[in-house]
């Protein structure tokens, strides 16, 4: 039944009385009967109830039937409990928090490890998310219903109410900063909200829904040892090729430098790798645990054209492999003396065993390395010093003899005695 | 009175050279300098490295072009019109004894120690400038085809040498547009009696009174034997200079560019 517009402008004044009211309205009853759904949107339903505050209090049957809890015909007292009891009306302003553990306990037992939870047992101020900051409260909807907030495809923005409000990142001290503004330029935000696919990974993807943990807890699905496997739910042959790399067995050794998924391919800015931006600036993250292999990478063709932006040449991966990374004296690696030639081939079809001699990491200043490049060098830095040393002492004599007494006058004179010499 | 010193043919090998090697110049350098800001830049101008590296092969075609062009010439004036003295002598680029006296001669006279020497035909930084072209045109060229076609020349050379290649062309590129940029446009054009520069390579032609002053032992050799008037030439059409002055602007501005960015790379941004 759809309150009249006389009773609505009733009752809503009844509201606004209702802290004064209250205690001198007797019960109708002996029997306590809790108030039905209707009773309440009696009140409710009004799209323009408030409370004495101002704040809405409306809730509207619609949508709140259309909701997962109104199509299971859950009753209103069963989530705010404190009201099943309550005869008198209208009822106090202040009311208990919801309990949706009452019926969620897994979820709920899940979300009390969170970081979510710790932060707001931390501090009554925190703004740290609770169950209705991402289902909402009576329009909550299944999570497979494309309306809902926590929809696969929706769920990035329902995250970014916080994490990308600059405001709440300041007071949550969040270190990561606009991370919904760094996920979806990425693959796989394009993936969800470009293409629509539902297999792409949003946040709970990687973190969780509910018990999501700080990266440095070691139970977190995002802790830097258990990114492989996380990345692996999805990228199983990636991590399987990975984990008998050379990076993955160091991470296996419990070497806290070895690089997981996240140090290559970032963890929320994650692009294509074909594209030219990202092999410029994974070259640069190999560097940053390979220094010397960088340094003379950047001394030699490929890395010199590659610095220019032309990235069609070898970065490292084209030559090294990328999750499967092996020593150059182990026979499965690219650049071993078994498989070289075929590694040059992919971009040099006439690359041969004498090819393959060349040093793309040549270092000129290595005389053990590079013997030939030494003395050349060598040789080079000879000549060139010789012949700039004397030609600069040349010219400057030549200048200083030709400029002395009064330009251009100078010379003439000086010719015009030689000659009668 | 003007005399010829250059004929058309070895003008024009001059011009295409220039325009050649300032291109090569332009193209290659964004590469051996590819860690300093401005490479980026340099190398847009030609579309990017990439097409940079294409501009580089075609300016690298024109250059071998004047070297076949050149040494093809000197075969015929020394088999077909039996010209020995390319070979020896004043019209020779061979290096002579004279050189050397000359040279010291020329050293002894900036300190003031004695007379200017009494040139020829070529004096001895004229040689310099034109064998280091020789063996740049070697080096650099020899290197630049095993870099443009390295899987042919693994057929024949160990792949090592390829890294020599690399290098090696770097730095004579460096040293060729080093030297070029600084030593042959002060000797040539920016001393001060030649300020602001000197046409002859353009209009190929000197004023008797140039080559009096300038080459005495030629001029007096030339007049001792008669054979002034062999050489004699109208003078140039009124463009002629006037182009050369434009063309030299434009390639001395652009090489004292060039030189600006390779300092500021190697004293500034490498630091």
């Amino acid at each position: 039944m759809r309150p009249t517009r006389f009773t609505t402008a009733v009752l809503f004044a009844a509201c606004l009385t209702a802290s004064t009211a209250l205690a001198q309205k007797p019960a109708a009853s002996a029997v306590p009967k809790p108030p039905t759904n209707d009773d309440c949107l009696a009140c409710h339903g009004d799209p323009s109830a408030a409370g004495s505050n101002g704040r809405s209090v409306a809730v509207l049957p619609d949508k709140f039937g259309a909701s997962v809890h109104g199509q299971a015909g859950i009753a209103c007292v069963d989530c705010h409990a404190d009201l099943a009891r309550t005869t008198d009306f209208p009822h106090a302003e202040k009311l208990a928090p919801v309990a949706c553990a009452k019926c969620h306990d897994a979820a709920a037992a899940k979300y009390d490890t969170s970081v979510h939870a710790e932060a707001r047992r931390a501090s009554t101020q925190s703004v740290a998310a609770a169950c209705k900051d991402c289902h909402g409260t009576h329009e909550i909807r299944s999570s497979k219903d494309p309306d809902s907030a926590t929809y696969h495809l929706n769920l990035p923005a329902t995250c970014g109410h916080c994490h990308g409000n600059a405001e709440i990142i300041r007071r949550g001290r969040i270190a990561i900063g606009n991370v919904v503004a760094q996920f979806q330029d990425s693959i796989h935000g394009q993936a969800l909200s470009r293409s629509g696919l539902t297999v792409a990974p949003n946040c709970k993807d990687c973190h969780n829904a509910h018990d999501i943990k700080r990266k440095t807890d070691a139970a977190s699905t995002v802790f830097r040892a258990t990114i492989p496997a996380t990345c692996g739910r999805c990228h199983e042959g990636v991590q399987r090729r990975y984990l008998t790399g050379v990076h993955g067995e160091a991470l296996a050794k419990g070497r806290p430098d070895a690089p997981v998924c996240v140090n290559c391919h970032s963890a929320h800015q994650i692009q294509r790798t074909e594209g030219a931006s990202w092999k410029s600036q994974v070259t640069a993250e190999c560097g940053s645990c390979h220094p010397e292999s960088n340094r003379t990478y950047r001394d030699t063709f490929h890395g010199q054209e590659t610095q220019l932006g032309f990235m069609r040449v070898a970065t490292c991966a084209d030559c090294h492999g990328a999750h499967d990374i092996f020593p150059k004296r182990d026979v499965r690696s690219t650049v071993s003396a078994a498989r070289e030639v075929s590694t040059c081939k992919k971009c040099h079809p006439g690359a041969n065993p004498s090819f393959a001699q060349y040093d793309p990491h040549a270092d000129r200043h290595n005389r053990a390395r590079d013997p030939l490049l030494f003395y050349a060098s060598k040789f080079m830095e000879v000549l060139l010093i010789g012949v700039f040393a004397f030609f600069g002492i040349h010219t400057a004599l030549w200048a200083s003899r030709a400029v002395k007494p009064g330009l251009g006058q100078s010379s003439r004179r000086d010719d015009g005695r030689r000659t009668q010499e | 009175m003007e005399y010829q010193r250059f004929d058309i043919y070895n003008r024009l090998l001059h011009g295409v050279l220039m325009v050649s090697f300032l291109g090569l110049a332009f193209t290659g350098m964004p590469l051996l300098f590819s860690d300093v800001p401005w490479a980026i830049r340099l190398a847009a101008v030609f579309g990017g490295g990439h097409s940079a590296g294409i501009v580089h092969r075609i300016f690298a075609s024109m250059m071998i072009g004047c070297v076949v062009l050149h040494v093809w010439r000197l075969m015929h004036r020394l088999y077909v019109k039996k010209e020995l003295d390319v070979l020896w002598g004043p019209a020779s680029m061979t290096p002579q004894p004279r050189d050397v006296v000359e040279m010291l001669a020329h050293l002894r006279w900036f300190l003031r120690l004695g007379p200017q020497p009494r040139f020829d035909h070529f004096t001895y930084w004229e040689k310099f400038d034109y064998w280091a072209v020789f063996w740049g045109m070697g080096v650099i060229g020899g290197s630049g085809l095993v870099l443009w076609f390295p899987e042919v020349f693994s057929k024949i050379l160990p792949g090592s040498w390829f890294n020599i290649a690399l290098f090696v062309h770097g730095e004579e590129g460096l040293l060729a547009v080093g030297f070029i940029f600084t030593i042959h446009f002060f000797n040539s054009h920016l001393r001060p009696d030649k300020f602001p520069m000197d046409p002859v390579i353009f209009t190929g032609r000197v004023s008797e009174h140039e080559l009096m002053e300038e080459r005495p032992a030629e001029y007096e050799r030339l007049r001792a034997g008669r054979r002034l008037d062999e050489i004699e030439v109208g003078p140039a059409a009124a463009w002629v200079p006037r182009l050369a002055k434009a063309v030299a602007v434009v390639a001395v501005t652009l090489g004292l560019a060039m030189v600006g960015l390779i300092l500021y790379a190697v004293l500034f941004a490498r630091l």
